[in-house]
């Protein structure tokens, strides 16, 4: 039996309007992002293609992409006020639009981040509907997630045995793994690790330690609710 | 656990001895390994995030960004004629109170999509004022209209892109009109034909938004989506029939929305966007924004 949707698919998400795919996915994308990056972000160079280029002044979705670099949620009230308060948080940031790009999903977005220390990530999300994303470009490698479980990301260099050092390191821990997708391109392995739950930062260190590690991230799932709605 | 038809869940009720919002909750509680607390907390946050959002548009200053909207929803609400009563006057302002909301990037619950945001809301707070019903029932309401929705998007679809704006105002006016059903007493067989009444009023509605914003025609047809959704239920709590099987009926507005031209659905080359005026504002609103 396939996956059967959740009645909270029907009735949600949460979010902020006005668009479930030009706004609140937008703020996934975002938020993705910000979770790659894993430092503070001190500039952002946003390229927005198709449906996105053309509407994201009236859909917000610029607000919402900057809120999620704050690392708003995308029910987060927050965004409406996104470019203020990112101004207070000294991040800087610079739009490009793409009007037609058809190797890409009509609603899709670049995120170029840098860190306030030095690092950098560069990532390419698509805003399906619903509110639902699809990741499909990290540091310029084909990728393929949705970001609604806890996701670890790891790029590498492709030797042989790798990926048992990495499953081995994630089993030790009492964690399952979910999904594992595996791709390569000229000797460079990337992985896409879904878990049932998260990974604690000893863990992704000591992959990160593996010589042939070129990159690892935890991606946490950004769920409806996730900045809890209280009253 | 999997419903692939209505048909299947009033089976699914008939057999198990429960009404359609417990059958939601086996449903749920099954396949997503949730307590039933845990399923009725999260419909309790979907509920306060509705009636939040009625709230803010009759409260607060709401014009939205492409100035397309401009506090609608208190105008209605303090008209000082009523075509049928208070009770009509005040569930059109809350529909357009949540359409306003939504576009000024406010907070609110897709039901099922941002777009048709607003006829759930105003149809449960309506009922909650009108015939007194407690918050509780209501989360009962909005099980029975997730099965709709459920079933709605498995054999037709949400997306104004595929089905139109049958799609997105029309299965909410179903979704209401079976949550009105339901909390009136109305059986299975009459909540699924109050979901036949209104999407039949629904079938063919094209998606042709000015501008591509989620402004208008959306609020209005909010408005309008939570009266077909009182009168579908109205005529089916009396036992008129829908000759046609809810079922059937949500075939059909699937095969509708195929037939239909892309430019008829969400792509603002079509219907109304494509009006003289609505070319105008288009040029206007992008002009003014960028
Ligand atoms: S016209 Fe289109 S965008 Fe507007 S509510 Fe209907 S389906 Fe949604």
């Amino acid at each position: 039996m396939t996956e059967q949707p959740s009645l909270f698919d029907i009735l949600g998400p949460i979010m902020i309007g006005p668009s479930s795919s030009h706004t609140a996915g937008a703020s996934r994308i975002g938020y993705v992002a910000r979770q790659l990056l894993h430092d503070e972000p001190k500039k952002a160079i946003i390229t927005l293609y198709n449906s996105f280029a053309k509407t994201h002044k009236g859909h917000g979705t610029d607000k919402a992409i900057i809120g999620g670099i704050l690392g708003f949620g995308p029910d987060d009230e927050r965004i409406r006020q996104s470019p203020e308060l990112a101004k207070k948080a000294g991040l800087e940031w610079e739009f490009k639009f793409v009007g037609d790009f058809v190797r890409f999903h009509s609603n899709t977005a670049r995120i170029k981040l840098f860190a306030k220390n030095g690092g950098t990530v560069e990532v390419v999300g698509a805003s399906l509907g619903g509110g639902r994303i699809k990741i499909q470009e990290i540091e310029g490698f084909p990728v393929d997630f949705n970001a609604q479980t806890h996701t670890v990301v790891i790029i590498a260099d492709d030797v042989p045995g790798s990926i048992q050092h990495i499953s081995g390191a994630i089993a030790q821990r009492q964690v399952n793994i979910a999904n594992m997708f595996v791709s390569r391109m000229e000797n460079i392995a990337n992985m896409v690790i879904e878990l049932d739950q998260a990974l604690d930062d000893d863990t992704l260190k000591e992959i990160k330690n593996f010589s042939w590690v070129k990159f690892v991230r935890l991606v946490e799932p950004m769920l409806e609710g996730s900045s809890r709605y209280e009253k | 656990m999997e419903f692939s038809l209505l048909s299947d869940i009033v089976e699914y009720c008939k057999r198990e001895k429960k009404d359609m919002a417990q059958a939601m909750v086996d449903y749920e509680m099954r396949n997503k390994h949730l307590t039933r607390e845990q399923v009725y907390d999260g419909l309790m946050r979907v509920l306060l995030v509705m009636e939040d959002s009625v709230d803010q548009g009759l409260t607060q200053q709401v014009i939205s960004p492409s100035g397309m909207l401009n506090n609608w929803a208190k105008q209605v609400y303090n008209a000082p004629i009523e075509t049928l009563g208070a009770s009509l006057k005040k569930a059109t302002a809350r529909a357009i109170a949540v359409g306003e909301v939504n576009a000024c990037m406010g907070k609110i619950a897709a039901a099922p999509t941002a777009g048709s945001a607003g006829i759930m809301p105003a149809v449960l707070v309506t009922m909650m004022e009108e015939h007194k019903i407690p918050r509780e029932r209501i989360l009962d309401a909005l099980l029975v209209s997730s099965a709709i929705g459920l079933i709605f998007a498995k054999n037709s679809s949400f997306a104004g892109s595929e089905a139109g704006c049958m799609g997105e105002t029309g299965s909410a006016a179903a979704m209401a009109a079976a949550s009105i059903t339901y909390l009136l007493g109305g059986n299975e067989e009459q909540i699924l034909e109050a979901v036949g009444f209104a999407l039949k009023a629904s079938m063919g509605l094209v998606c042709d938004p000015v501008g591509g914003l989620v402004e208008e025609p959306c609020t209005t047809r909010n408005a309008v989506g939570v009266a077909n959704a009182f009168v579908s239920s109205q005529m089916a709590l009396a036992g008129i029939q829908s000759l046609i099987p809810a079922d059937e009926v949500i075939f059909a507005t699937k095969e509708v929305g195929d037939l239909m031209s892309p430019k008829l659905k969400e792509s603002a080359q079509g219907g109304l966007a494509n009006t003289k005026t609505g070319r105008e504002i288009q040029k206007k609103i992008f002009k003014t924004v960028e």
